[in-house]
This record gives structure tokens, sequence and C-alpha cells, in this order.
């Protein structure tokens, strides 16, 4: 057959079979058993045109609802992408490249890695990242295992009940069923607290996993928290939304050994959850302890400085079961992304996005919970999103949002079944508008009517 | 070449005062920002760059130019499947109809992605005869890790928790022991036979009832198809366990045999080997993992259901492991497979197969003069050679043949692996090649090994042509460097 990803002429593929001596294609299948080979087909159609495929995707794109007015959040944002972002990870020089193994021929690779750790280390304040993780899920996942690995003879890991549920639900799949106990923190009033954390720590304790902005969206308050855990010989892990790092204090200056999350909100559209990358950064003393790729300064031959993956030896294609983690290829190109988005923004524009992301969500919070006399979940602070309890459940509220073209916000009962029908998550991010926002104020009223 | 070249961290291109990007001012005020209590204020300085718009593009676009990726050039990569990755599919991943999804949006609005993904699942199960399965996996290791979870939710279901052994050849890849470990089992190597496949002898110790099961990639690591396979499943599935296929090599296969029918009840794919989506760098990729029926209520939740023409998500699986990924798992790159597979179907899949088996198999013939072959025998989608007389005669590693391809413009074989061949050179074509791309590669390979005995200096300090020469990772992990500083030390 021809196609166009097959460049192979059938004369080519004569001569081929002649240099190796094979009388046929199927010859070379010789090896495996007749009777796995004649049930080996594919029972599917065939190729189609690159008109027809593009086409057919384009259907399908157009069977999903993308034109409602979104508040929603919980994990996955829809903020302003600059243009430059996908002009670079678009780049087939770096889109096309495999894992940088050598060094040498892939220099820019592990340079812009290199880069994107430094980002790493400055939002969250602490010492050493890594070419990323697959998300923050999993890399909340990953940080208790460093803590149980470094604490011997833990089997215990606290998370707080205001954890994203579907980071607790990893974390059960992660550890549930290998002995180790995973004990939540209750929340008291929408939030983790030291009081109901001080209880739960002891010599069995690992990792303790909690997070800001948490599940309603409001930030907690980690005073003491460091502290009490390191006394008990534990890990601190924060998971931190990394947008909101711009204004809100960082996990290092909270105490944090270990900080996670997901950097889709910088730079990468919400695609079903799937354009995202985990962070994780540690203090210097766990370097060694961590997961995944890492890239190191070094020098070339010649005394330049050089960029190289390094550590290997914690990794899974040297130390096989023994290695620190099985994860092998990451989200490199998201992060690199990230990396131009960050570089792109800069100082100043963080501050400014993580101030209008504030001030947005400020001001639809005001407007519901002032004028239309909504009542907030909890009274807690908040970066961009934050948590009503509606007088009726929020489902039927959102559908009736939703016929005036709005998403209206997340139902805490879609990410928990069983807790509060009431509660609604709304997430107000810079790309919503004043007159939007508004918008939102009367559709919620009506639907509330 | 001169320090002129060294390309400055985006942070040392930083100068006060540029800005490389504007946001829209603020239409609301400042008004309700002063509600942070004070203690929540960020304090500590950031440290991003200073720099304007055509910074920033200059600085990547320089940086990409000192990256390798398949559209210039051959990549033959062992056991990485570096194929071609079609632009189309770059474009349609990026429709606004997917990019704009929200994961937690109501299903209603969901229907073309719901759809897309339950289609990719069913293809996928055609083209590996498995019943169902799940696309939450990030990456090849990710699946593993599923897999393994899977096995054990199954023999827990049963009662047979004692089941805590895992199989796995010497031959496999880094990340198989490791998933199984980090899931709980205990990891027993088994020795490749001298024909560099699996022997029923080096496993019949281990069929017993502590055995939960045998992990391997067919054809394995040596490109080498499983000649007991069959056997090998009949002995592990009457002794009560189970058998994981690390789809990894299924770029070999397609269309001429399928894991289901060799008798394994979980799979893993690498959509980003054998499926056409970007390696990335380094990811992302995706492993969806496929399974026989009797493993299926442990598949991870949500499920993708299709119920009356429309689709809907479906958590009340009582037996499910639970989610292994926040969301859905890399998305983007299951759109872009599905395009690929449209792109491709039945014949298509079965043709690049076809091709990419007639490309190692070519290679192998023109190359087995010039290196010492190790396992002479009919090969799959790639070949392992090994530079062991180079170093017994002129003190010339594999990794020096390796530095030297690069100054040839071409991304060298993997090294060192797999493990039980001395100085390996594991060479991957894929069917992306022509014949005189093949031809090139043969004729670089025959001076190298010229160069090798005529001028060995040459390539023990190769590479010369590219940006910096060999790098030093000793220095890099005995001093870790891993983030800039404004006032780091020269190094």
């Amino acid at each position: 057959m021809t196609h166009p990803y097959l460049p192979h002429t059938q004369g080519e593929i004569a001569s081929m079979l002649q240099a190796i001596g094979a009388p046929s294609i199927d010859a070379l299948f010789a090896d495996i058993p007749s009777s796995i080979r004649e049930r080996g087909g594919i029972a599917l159609a065939s190729g189609l045109s690159e008109f027809e495929v593009e086409r057919r995707l384009r259907e399908l794109s157009e069977a999903n609802s993308v034109d409602r007015l979104s508040f929603l959040g919980c994990g996955c944002y829809d903020h302003i992408i600059p243009a430059i972002v996908g002009h670079i990870v678009g780049r087939s020089e770096f889109a096309t490249a495999y894992t940088p193994y050598q060094a040498e021929i892939s220099q820019g690779l592990l340079q812009a890695i290199f880069e994107f750790q430094t980002m790493i280390c400055e939002l969250t304040g602490l010492d050493v990242s890594n070419a990323s993780l697959y998300d923050g899920a999993t890399a909340a996942a990953e940080a208790c295992a460093m803590g149980l690995a470094v604490q011997r003879g833990a089997d215990t890991i606290l998370y707080a009940a205001t954890l994203h549920p579907h980071t607790q639900r990893v974390l059960a799949t992660s550890f549930a069923d290998r002995g180790i106990r995973l004990l939540a923190i209750p929340e008291e009033e929408g939030a983790a607290s030291l009081h109901q954390l001080q209880p739960l720590l002891d010599k069995r304790v690992g990792a303790v996993v909690v997070q800001s902005p948490n599940l309603y969206g409001y930030l907690e308050d980690y005073g003491g928290f460091a502290e009490a855990v390191h006394e008990a010989g534990a890990l601190f892990v924060v998971s931190a939304n990394p947008m909101s790092l711009g204004v809100v204090r960082s996990p290092a200056e909270w105490g944090a050994d270990l900080a996670v999350g997901d950097t889709q909100v910088f730079g990468f559209p919400p695609t079903l959850g799937g354009a995202n990358a985990g962070y994780i950064a540690a203090a210097e003393a766990l370097l060694r302890k961590m997961p995944g790729r890492i890239v190191g300064q070094t020098v070339d031959g010649e005394g330049r400085r050089a960029f190289v993956l390094t550590l290997q030896a914690r990794e899974q294609h040297i130390r096989r079961e023994r290695a620190t983690s099985n994860i092998c290829t990451n989200q490199a190109l998201i992060a690199l992304g990230n990396a131009v988005y960050l570089a792109a923004v800069g100082d100043g524009g963080f501050r400014a996005v993580c101030d209008l992301n504030l001030e947005k969500s400020h001001y639809l919070f005001s407007r519901l919970t002032g004028e239309m006399g909504l009542a907030p979940y909890a009274g807690r602070p908040f970066f961009n999103e934050f948590t009503l309890r509606l007088p009726r459940p929020a489902r039927e509220v959102l559908s009736r949002m939703e016929q005036a073209g709005i998403y209206g916000g997340v139902a805490q009962e879609r990410l928990r079944p069983g807790s509060d029908p009431r509660l609604l998550t709304i997430a107000v991010t810079e790309k919503r508008t004043r007159e939007e926002l508004d918008r939102y104020v009367a559709a919620l009223e009506e639907a509330l009517r | 070449m001169s320090h002129a070249d060294d390309l400055p961290l985006i942070f040392e291109r930083s100068r006060a005062g540029r800005i490389g990007y504007r946001f829209p001012p603020s239409d609301v005020g400042p008004a309700g920002a002063a509600g942070l209590p004070a203690g929540m204020y960020r304090e500590r300085a950031i440290g991003l760059p200073a720099v304007s718009e055509i910074d920033v593009v200059r600085h990547y676009t320089n940086l990409s130019r000192r990256s390798y990726g398949v559209d210039l050039g051959f990549y033959p990569l062992g056991s990485c499947t570096m194929k071609y990755n079609p632009k189309i599919d770059e474009d349609v991943a990026h429709l606004p109809g997917f990019a704009a999804v929200h994961p937690l949006q109501p299903e209603e609005g969901l229907q073309g992605i719901l759809a897309l993904l339950h289609d990719l699942t069913a293809r996928l199960c055609a083209i590996t005869a498995m019943d169902w399965g799940t696309l939450q996996p990030f990456a090849g290791a990710h699946g593993e890790f599923t897999g393994m979870k899977l096995f054990r939710a199954y023999f827990a279901r049963r009662g047979e928790s004692g089941r805590t052994k895992i199989l796995v050849p010497d031959s496999a890849h880094g990340t198989n022991p490791a998933s199984a470990h980090l899931a709980g089992f205990e990891v027993v190597e088994l020795r490749s036979s001298r024909d560099g496949v699996v022997s029923l002898a080096e496993i019949a110790p281990h069929l017993d009832e502590r055995l939960a099961g045998i992990m391997l990639t067919n054809p394995n690591t040596l490109g080498l198809f499983e000649p007991e396979i069959l056997e090998i499943s009949r002995r592990v599935h009457a002794a009560g366990g189970l058998l994981y296929y690390d789809g990894a090599n299924l770029n070999a296969v397609m269309g001429r045999a399928r894991p289901g029918d060799m008798g394994f009840d979980v799979v893993h794919l690498n959509l980003h080997k054998t499926f056409g989506t970007p390696h990335g760098g380094g990811g992302p990729g995706a492993g969806p993992v496929l399974v026989k029926e009797e493993l299926r209520p442990f598949l991870p939740t949500p499920d993708i259901v299709a119920r009356d023409g429309r689709f809907a998500l479906d958590s009340d699986r009582p037996y499910s492991i639970g989610r292994v990924a926040g969301f859905f798992g890399n998305v983007g790159i299951l759109i872009r497979a599905y395009a690929y597979l449209l792109a491709l179907g039945g014949d298509g899949l079965a043709a690049a197969s076809d091709r990419a088996v007639l490309n190692a198999n070519y290679l192998k013939e023109r190359l087995k003069g010039l290196f010492d072959l190790p396992y002479d025998s009919l090969c799959k989608h790639e070949l392992v050679l090994s530079a062991r007389l180079l170093k017994e005669k002129y003190g010339v590693t594999a990794l020096d043949v390796a530095k030297r391809l690069l100054d040839y413009g071409i991304y060298p074989p993997t090294i060192y692996f797999p493990l039980v061949v001395p100085e390996a050179l594991m060479i991957e074509p894929t069917e992306s090649e022509s014949q005189e791309g093949l031809d090139a590669f043969v004729d670089i390979m025959r001076e190298i090994v010229r160069d090798a005995r005529e001028n060995p200096a040459l390539l023990r300090e190769a590479p010369t042509r590219t940006p910096v020469r060999r790098v030093d990772e000793v220095l890099a992990a005995r001093r870790p460097i891993v983030r800039w500083r404004p006032n780091l030390p020269e190094t």
C-alpha cells in the first residue's frame, strides 16, 4: 500500500527483501507461532485522507460545548495564554525530540528545563525541583512516598480532608493496598487546622499533605504546622495552585519540605484536564530522594557551561526495582511551555495577573454575598475561587444557569458524592470581564428565583 | 567553538523595566483584594526574568536550534519508536472544541470528546485483542503501575493476596521491576536464555501459589519474538498467575500478532511510540491500559460508557482500583493518537509494522559485518549490536560510537541497554525511514568503524561539531546544581 507516512516504494521493498534473503515480508514474521498469526489481523476500516481526518475530528470537537461563559475550576482553569507559548511549544525541534539522553545534541531542551526548575524553585521558595511529574495528584503521591522513604518505619500518611477529592483518590490507589495507613485530617470550617492535625501526629507518620487554595478555593493558615510535623519526624507537603503564588504566601514561607501542584495554569488550555504537568519542589536535603528526571549544570570538555540529566542513579533504568520511583516519560513539553509563559510575564506580569484574579473573584464574591445576601460556605480568605452554600441544590441552579449560557461553577456534590448538595464552587480568572461578572449575578438571581 | 556560542540563561537576559506580556487592566477596581489577612501575603520576592517579548522568542527559538527531533533527521533510538509525528494530529488537538473543554463541565457538553475517547479505547482493543481499558495513565511506566494495581485487586478479590511474586526478564525495561515493586510486589528476575529469550526452565521453579504473574515485552528488548509465548502463557495461567504485556514494542507486530491472542491479561500501550504522537522531549505521552474481561471490574474510574447513543461517565465500580490521574490523563495526546489511527486504518497500521520490521532486518543484514551481532536470528522492529570487539581491539566503546554519530547529525541508538548485551547499541529504525536513509546510516557506521581502527582518538574525543563537547556527567552528579542563582560560582 502507499501512504504519506510510509516512504517505501514496492521496488525498495523488493530490493531490501533481497538483501535480507527473505522471499517476502510474511517470511519476516515466521518466528511468530502460526496460531497467533492467523488471528493477528486488525478489524478496523482502511485509513482516511488527511482532509477526512480533519473533518471527522472537527465534527467531534463541535459536539462539545465550549461557547458557555465558564466559571469552572476545581483543579483546571481558564487563563489568558500569551500567543508565544503555542509558537515555541510547537517548534518541532522540541516537540519531536526524545528525553535528552544525549546531552551534546540536546542542550536547548536541557537548558529550558533547567530554567523551568529554577522558576519552580522561585515560585515555591524551595531549593530544588525536577523536569516535571505527570500531574499534581500523582506528584502528591510521589511526595508522600518520599516521606515514607525518609522516615524509617513510617507507615502512615496524613492528608487534609480539604485536599482535592481526586488527589485523595489517587493517594488511595497508590497506597491503600500496601499496608500504608491513610488518615484524613478533619476539616474545620472549610480548612485544615493545627488543632485537628496535632492529635494525629506520631512517629508512624511519614508525610502530612495539605492543599491551599483547597478544594473550596480557600487559603489555609499553616501557622505551627511545619513545627508540629517536623517534631513527629515527618515531611510537610503543601499542594499549591502555582498561579496563586505571585501574591499568596509560598510553601517555603510556611515551612514546607515539599511543594506540589498542577502547571496547566501557566500557558495551557483546559483540554479536559489533559494539557497539564505536575511540579515538585523540595528542600535541598531531599534532592537525592526526588523522583523523575533532573537537569543539572556541568561543564563540557572545554570547560563551557553545559546541562545534562543528572543523579540518574536514583532512577529505574539504573536501579530497577530499588529506584525512588518508576517514572520515566514525564511532561517535559508542558514544562517548557510553562517556562515560556513565566519568562514572558516576568515578575511584574505575574503579580499583575494574580492581582486580577484576586480582584475579579472578590468583586463577584462581594456582589453575591453582599447585595444578593448569599452565604459563603466558610468565612475564609480565597484567591480566585470560593464556595457558597446556596438555598437549594447546586445542580438545579447550575442547569438553569446553563440555559442562560453560563457554566456557573462546580457542585461540590459532583466531586464528592454524598456531600452537601447546596455547595457551589465558583472560579473567576483574569479572563472574566466586569460585564460577564454582572451577567453571572443576574443569571444566578434568575436561577434562584 | 568560542565562549560567544554559550547561550545565556533567560534570567541572565533580564533587564529591569522590560516586560514580555501585558495583561488587560482591571475593570473592577482593587477594592476586593484588600480581603486577604496580612499573614496570607507572600513576602519573599520572586526571581522571574524581566525580558521583552522578542527576547523570549529569540531565546527559546535559539534553544530549539540546540535540540534535535524526528523532524530534523534519523532517530534510531532503540525501544523508543521515534517515528514520524503527523502534523494534522497537532492541528486537530488544538481545535477550540477540544482545547476549551473543562473536565468538570456537564456530560451533555462533553459528547464529542467522550465519543472520541470511547472509540479510541475500542480501536486499541481491536488492535490488541483485549476487551476494555482506561486511558488515564500518563505514560508507559504509569500504565505498568496501573496494570500491577489491577493484578493486586484481582487477586485480593479472589482471596489470593498471597500471590506476591512478579517474574521479570533481565532484558526488560527498568520501569517493569520498578513499577511492580511500587505496586507492592516482590520482583523475581528471570535470566535470558542463550538465545536471548525467556526459557520455560527458568520460570518453572516459580510456578507456585505465590506467583502473581509475569511481565513480558514481546518482541523483547533484543527485538526477538518470544517463541514459547503460548506455552509460557499456558503454564502461568495453570499456576494461577496473570500475564502483563509491556506494549513498548507493539510497533513490531500490528496486524501480525495481538497480545490478547498470545494469552496476555493486561496490556499497556505507549501512544507516543506506536501511535505517532510526539515525544515532546520527554513527554507528555500516554500509556493506556487494556484488559481482558475478568479484570474489567477493577479498572480505574470513571469509565466512559455508551448508553442510548449518548456517552456518560460512570464511577459506579465497587471493585475499581480508583483514580490514577487527577482528571482523564493526557487528553491532548489521546486526540493526536486517535487522528493517527484514523489516518492509517487497520491496513495502514499493519503496513507500518511490516515496514518497521523490514527496516530492522535490512539494517541487521547490512551492519552485522561491522559490529558484533550477539543474537543473529530474525529480528522484529529493532536490533541490538555490540561494540565489544571495537572495545577490545581499539579501546572504543559504545558511548564513543554514539558520540561520534552526533557529529554526523544523527541521534544515536540507545546504548548500554538491554543490560544483557555488553557495549550494546540498540537500533530501531521505524517504518518512517526509506531504504536510502538506511543506506546513508550504514555508510556513516562504516566510516565510524574505520575511524575506530585507524584513528580511535577521533571517536574518543567526539563530538566535535555539536554546540558543546562531551559533557561531564560525573561533575554534575557529584556537585549537583539544579537551578540558576544570581551569584553561582563559575563552574
